[in-house]
């Protein structure tokens, strides 16, 4: 669905060339999420802006859903334009116009009779969930509902890619959820495909099926969530996957445990896919004389399957909590023993 | 009671000066209003990142809006006398006020459009692109609604300087209430009549303020 060969971007600046975007590769299949996430300046933005021809490469090409949008121009590339619509951070809405006259406002473009624009708004509206605020101005709506027009304006024309530009970033997490949800919606219900850019984990871990991680310009790693998730490579990557399996001040609370507990030993279990949901305390306590005592923990559904990490303290004799770690080896779990008292 | 706090003053003439006086502004702020939105569009369309990036036209039609900002109304009525004359035929009357008080306004007017573009969110007219909108789409559903509050409240401090503009075409043969307190008023030391000119002038200020207000109020959904 969407192909991106070799792909550079160069601004000239004052203080000579900058390399927002550094020999990018990247395939995109067709009803896929995929998440690209970097900090701010990775060129991650640049990146998706490419896709609709908003930026243009200086070197490569970019084709999204048969048209190659690097080199298109004119009214080629506005009609394909209306096959790859785009939602933005700060919503981007027309103030000037009700929730109505924004989700027509494509249609418009588009040259859709005004009968078939008011079916078709409807439609969208309830698909979105803002039946009753049609005729509000975005003025009058919270960030999440002036989000949903956004959404339902750039489904209007029937895309067949929806390039999210830190859709969320601008949310509270409850929001932030329920837009997470509905776009989740849109792609199973319409097959649509969804390029998101983010620089929360959070947003990659619930709805993306594959994420590639930005640095410098460059796809410094890329596959399914769940694998990066699994065994994250590049530091950068550790960085971001430890955002949503460590709880905040984990390394602060894991050296007050430490000091808590001088005896035994504190360790960090990383549970991935199936091996989450297995009851491996339970079996620990009934096989192995020792003692466990759970000190923190957290597990994350991802789009394909779960992934947690917990912290233990297990006390008794050494050899029995050696043979208790060794127990916890065998069972595809990562282990890290984090003290020896 | 009105005749004697104001014996010299001839109502006919008054109305008459009145008549003229916004038949001077009315034409003018129409003119106005669409030759400075085209300028004030060029303006912000052909500057550094807009969609007519251009940097020869940009500067053109800024070093031309600036010239005719700068100079004095009065001065640029007298520089333009043979321009009227070619186009209108005469000097004297209404109509020949005409090509100084637009020539004169609608530079000013275009610099308040520009700035009133210049607010409009980058995002939204990005967002319009993306939605793979042609620029006149652009021009006529996004940048001019989007700028609308700002594009009346100016034209209204540009139509109240006109009104001014009038009265100063006035002294020089116009007509209307600048040249009735002028040659009636002042020459004749009537002093009355031209109180009574000032306070229709007043008048037609404040009416022009109100009704602007309550236009940009009502347009403004921000």
């Amino acid at each position: 669905m969407i192909s991106i060969k070799d792909v550079k971007k160069i601004y000239d600046s004052k203080k000579g060339q900058i390399k927002a975007v550094d020999e990018v590769n990247l395939e995109i299949k067709e009803g896929e999420i995929f998440g690209v996430i970097g900090y701010s300046g990775a060129g991650k933005s640049t990146l998706i802006r490419m896709l609709n021809g908003l930026e243009l490469p200086t070197q490569g090409s970019v084709t999204v859903a048969g048209n190659e949008v690097s080199r298109i121009k004119g009214s080629k590339l506005r009609k394909a334009r209306q096959e790859i619509s785009m939602i933005f951070q700060h919503f981007n809405l027309l103030w000037s116009r009700t929730v109505r006259d924004n989700i027509a406002f494509p249609l418009e473009i588009a040259g859709v009779s005004r009968k078939e624009r008011l079916k078709k708004v409807d439609d969208l509206i309830r698909l979105v969930g803002l039946e009753g605020r049609e005729d509000a101005y975005p003025s009058q709506l919270s960030g999440g509902q002036k989000q949903r027009v956004g959404i339902a304006r750039a489904l209007a024309n029937n895309p067949k890619v929806l390039l999210c530009d830190e859709a969320t970033s601008a949310l509270d997490p409850e929001t932030t959820d329920s837009i997470l949800e509905l776009l989740v919606d849109i792609n199973e219900r319409l097959g649509l495909t969804i390029v998101l850019i983010t620089h929360e984990m959070h947003v990659i871990r619930k709805i993306c099926h594959r994420v590639a991680v930005m640095e410098g310009g460059r796809i410094v790693e890329i596959g399914p969530v769940l694998d990066v998730f699994k065994n994250p490579k590049a530091t950068i990557t550790k960085r971001f996957v430890q955002q949503v399996t460590e709880p905040e001040e984990t390394k602060e609370t894991i050296d007050h445990l430490v000091d808590l507990y001088p005896q035994g030993k504190v360790v960090q279990l990383g549970f991935v896919g199936e091996a989450a949901e297995q009851p491996l305390i339970t079996n620990l306590i009934r096989n192995f004389q020792v003692t466990v005592n759970i000190l923190q923990g957290k597990i994350s559904q991802t789009q394909s399957g779960s992934y947690g990490t917990l912290f233990i303290h297990v006390d008794g004799q050494a050899e029995e909590v050696a043979k208790a770690i060794d127990y916890i080896h065998s069972q595809r779990v990562g282990v890290e023993v984090i003290s020896n008292a | 009671m009105l005749n004697e706090w104001f014996p010299n003053v001839k109502w006919d003439s008054m109305w008459e000066a009145t008549m003229e006086t916004l038949y001077m502004t009315a034409i003018s702020v129409v003119a106005t209003f669409v030759l400075g939105a085209i300028l004030g569009l060029l303006l912000f369309l052909t500057s550094k990142g807009n969609i007519w990036e251009n940097v020869m036209i940009s500067k053109v039609i800024s070093a031309f809006v600036n010239i005719f900002r700068s100079i004095p109304f009065i001065i640029l009525i007298v520089l333009l006398i043979p321009f009227t004359k070619f186009l209108i035929g005469t000097m004297i009357g209404e109509n020949a006020a005409l090509p100084a008080l637009i020539i004169g306004a609608a530079p000013f007017y275009a610099r308040m459009v520009e700035i009133g573009l210049r607010e409009i969110d980058k995002g939204v007219i990005e967002a319009a692109k993306s939605m793979g909108a042609k620029t006149s789409t652009i021009i006529w559903k996004v940048l001019l609604p989007e700028s609308m509050p700002a594009l009346v409240s100016g034209i209204t401090v540009t139509a109240i300087a006109l009104v001014g503009y009038t009265a100063m075409a006035g002294v020089i043969g116009a007509g209307g209430l600048g040249n009735l307190a002028y040659l009636e008023g002042f020459q004749r030391s009537r002093n009355d009549v031209t109180l009574m000119a000032t306070i229709i002038i007043l008048i037609i200020v404040f009416i022009i303020q109100i009704i602007g207000d309550l236009i940009t109020t009502k347009l403004d959904k921000r």
